[in-house]
């Protein structure tokens, strides 16, 4: 099964991002057989609607669950409705992270826990 | 007439000077303010208009039928925006990202989109010690405003001073509130900060080929930045308002600033006279058309009546 | 280390007298151009942009263009092309504080969250690399998307309100911005005896919230003057603000340690 990181850098060592929409990479790992592949995070890019691309290359990447430490509404909902778990309290390094996920410390997410991002900003 | 108030960053006081000039010009004939700052109007507590009423306005927004969808992902790779997601047994739309474009309902293989029309705010209207007032109300968690700012601007009355206090800043919103204008006042302070705004707005005025002037608001009485900018560049500097505590305390209590002061209502007068009388020399766009698509796209439906398209 | 991450209006730079020692083009969403060439003049395109973008003659004026592509896809003969558009240009400057990370988006652009994104990255890249310990950021002002960008990871906001009506509106929007994000706020006054009533309600109001007020700055000419002259205040200001702003700075040394 396979599980997706918010990361900084593209490896297993790497520090974790604390955000979804924006981290530069996702590593994603098979948990059954410790295999891990980076995956570049094309939403980052985006104006807006990062999370929204973002969600949307993690399901058509075929993961099942979600690392984060924050993660905002529109993205968690494309998450939920794809059936892709998100849990949350993700710290220190990825595979450090997997590990906590493994071991069940990390919490399951049913709400986003970020607020909207959208662009109602003053300029 | 239509007169947009504008400034390259929030703070500098064009609220202040367009609610005054409201109040002077209302003295010699027709006015009506036109706060097109839809996601944080702020001209209402100037001048405290009654409320007459009120219209929601309505944008276009992709339909998908469900059945006849293929979940082929086309839609949601050519949607700039990221308004939809394609899973595998469905299809999921974010209205708010939505910027009405029509791509998706043009461009669908199997025919499965259609436009629908969604609520993005409301445009109220009132009145003010013989001051007509509108405004504009973006819903909370809405980022798109152009359609909104053009239901506003569509309230603007032909022989009549149409003043339309602009959010602050330069992006899209502001552009389309000075877009087709007679004159833009740009609103700026006597610091280099002030002056660096300036320049930002005076390119995006002068992109949009609107005649200009300048205001400058906490004037110091020399205010050398901004006269030598306006020197530089051929604009007019039209009114120099002074550094005043008591007008700043006034604001902070939704005082205008010609209450506070009346003394100050004959330079505002003046103001007035400069742009009527020939202040708009320049390209003029139309002014008093409709401007652009979004204003044939959107639609009003009193508030509170629910039913068909 | 210092951060502008007001893109939308930066102008941090106008006060430190910075050296630009480089700058890179940031891109947005692609903007399109129509190649005359291959037009055939159907009028397709016009008839579909539904921002007035494409003027006479079809040419696509790109303050107006919102990069929808849709004239791109419909385009019968592939006369419309995509193109990378320049929205804005990240800065690395040196100032006599240690390095500034600044930016400036372009007229009517938009995508200011995915450049405030780029400022941050690189100015702790920055500050890895030449050993800086704290990075101080000038914040986008509202709540939206650059403001977020900018609250993630942060270990400290300062939010900087006056005692005015909007002021306190605003306050408690960003306030609750911060505690959604986990993020330790504290908050500074500035002209605070212009109103000393509407300033009395902003310290109980961040009472009810245990927010601590760090700081009062007041109502002066003398940082006025100084920001005209483009110095910054603490240089040349009455012994009043000097007072004020270095009070503020022992509050928030405490706070960070």
């Amino acid at each position: 099964m396979k599980v997706a990181v918010c990361a900084r850098e593209s490896h297993i060592n790497s520090p974790v991002d604390q955000r979804f929409g924006r981290c530069p990479y996702f590593v994603v790992v098979d948990v059954d057989s410790g295999d891990w592949e980076g995956l570049p995070n094309t939403g980052c890019h985006s104006g807006g609607g990062a999370g929204i691309q973002t969600a949307q290359l993690l399901v058509n990447a075929g993961v099942k669950a979600v690392l984060v430490d924050r993660i905002g509404p529109n993205a968690m909902e494309v998450l939920a409705r794809a059936g892709i778990q998100v849990y949350e309290g993700i710290s220190g390094t990825v595979s450090q992270s997997v590990e906590a996920y493994r071991q069940g410390h990390l919490k399951l997410l049913s709400q986003p826990n970020s607020p909207r991002h959208s662009r109602r900003g003053r300029s | 007439m239509v007169v947009a108030v504008a400034s390259g960053k929030g703070g500098t006081g064009k609220t202040t000077l367009a609610s005054s000039l409201a109040l002077v010009a209302a003295e010699k004939g027709k006015v009506i303010f036109l706060d097109c700052d839809v996601e944080e109007p702020n001209g209402h507590i100037m001048l405290k208009p009654r409320w007459e009423k009120k219209e929601a306005v309505q944008v276009p927004v992709p339909e998908i039928n469900q059945e006849k969808c293929t979940f082929c992902g086309r839609c949601a790779e050519i949607c700039a925006f990221h308004a939809l997601v394609v899973l595998p047994q469905e299809v999921l739309l974010f209205p708010t990202m939505c910027h009405g474009c029509g791509g998706c309902w043009h461009l669908c293989p199997a025919g499965a989109i259609s436009p629908g029309w969604r609520e993005i705010g409301l445009v109220e209207e009132g009145s003010s010690e013989g001051i007509g007032f509108v405004r504009g109300r973006l819903n909370v968690g809405e980022a798109i405003s152009p359609p909104l700012i053009e239901a506003v601007k569509e309230r603007c009355r032909p022989g009549e001073l149409n003043i339309l206090d602009a959010p602050p800043g330069t992006s899209c919103p502001v552009i389309r509130t000075v877009k087709g204008a007679d004159f833009c006042l740009l609103v700026t302070e006597p610091t280099p900060f002030g002056l660096h705004d300036l320049e930002l707005a005076c390119e995006m005025v002068a992109s949009l080929g609107v005649p200009c002037g300048v205001v400058v608001n906490r004037s110091d009485g020399d205010d050398r930045l901004i006269r030598q900018f306006c020197q530089q560049n051929n604009l007019p500097l039209l009114l120099q308002l002074p550094h005043d505590r008591e007008v700043a305390r006034g604001y902070a209590r939704g005082i205008p600033a010609v209450k506070v002061r009346p003394e100050w209502k004959e330079y505002f007068a003046a103001l007035l006279s400069f742009i009527e009388e020939g202040g708009c020399t320049g390209a003029r766009t139309g002014g008093a058309q409709r401007e652009g698509r979004h204003g044939q796209d959107y639609r009003l439906r009193e508030s509170g009546r629910t039913g068909s398209r | 280390m210092l951060a502008d991450c007001d893109v939308d209006a930066a102008n941090l730079y106008l006060l430190l007298d910075p050296v630009v020692k480089s700058a890179s083009p940031f891109y947005g969403l692609k903007k399109a151009t129509i190649n005359k060439e291959k037009c055939l003049g159907c009028n397709l395109c016009l008839h579909l942009c539904r921002y007035d973008a494409i003027r006479p003659g079809f040419v696509v004026d790109p303050v107006l263009c919102e990069g929808c592509a849709l004239c791109y896809h419909a385009c019968p003969c592939g006369a419309v092309e995509m193109m990378d558009h320049v929205a804005g240009h990240l800065f690395h400057s040196e100032t006599r504080y240690g390095p500034l990370v600044h930016a400036r988006l372009g007229i009517a652009e938009d995508n200011s969250g995915k450049l405030v994104a780029a400022v941050r990255k690189e100015a702790r890249r920055l500050a890895e690399e030449e050993k800086k310990e704290l990075i101080i950021t000038d914040g986008p002002p509202g709540i939206g998307c650059p403001v977020i960008s900018c609250l993630s990871g942060t270990d400290l906001v300062l939010v900087v309100t006056e005692p005015t009506f909007s002021g306190k509106h605003d306050l408690e929007r960003v306030l609750d911005l911060a505690e959604h994000f986990g993020c330790r706020a504290a908050v500074c006054v500035n002209k605070w005896d212009l109103e000393p009533e509407n300033t009395r309600a902003v310290e109980s109001l961040c009472n009810r919230r245990r927010v601590p007020v760090v700081g009062h700055l007041p109502y002066d000419e003398s940082a006025v003057e100084a920001v005209k002259r483009g110095r910054p205040v603490i240089l040349e200001c009455s012994r009043t603000m000097e007072k004020g702003i270095l009070a503020l700075w022992d509050q928030l040394k405490a706070l960070l340690n």
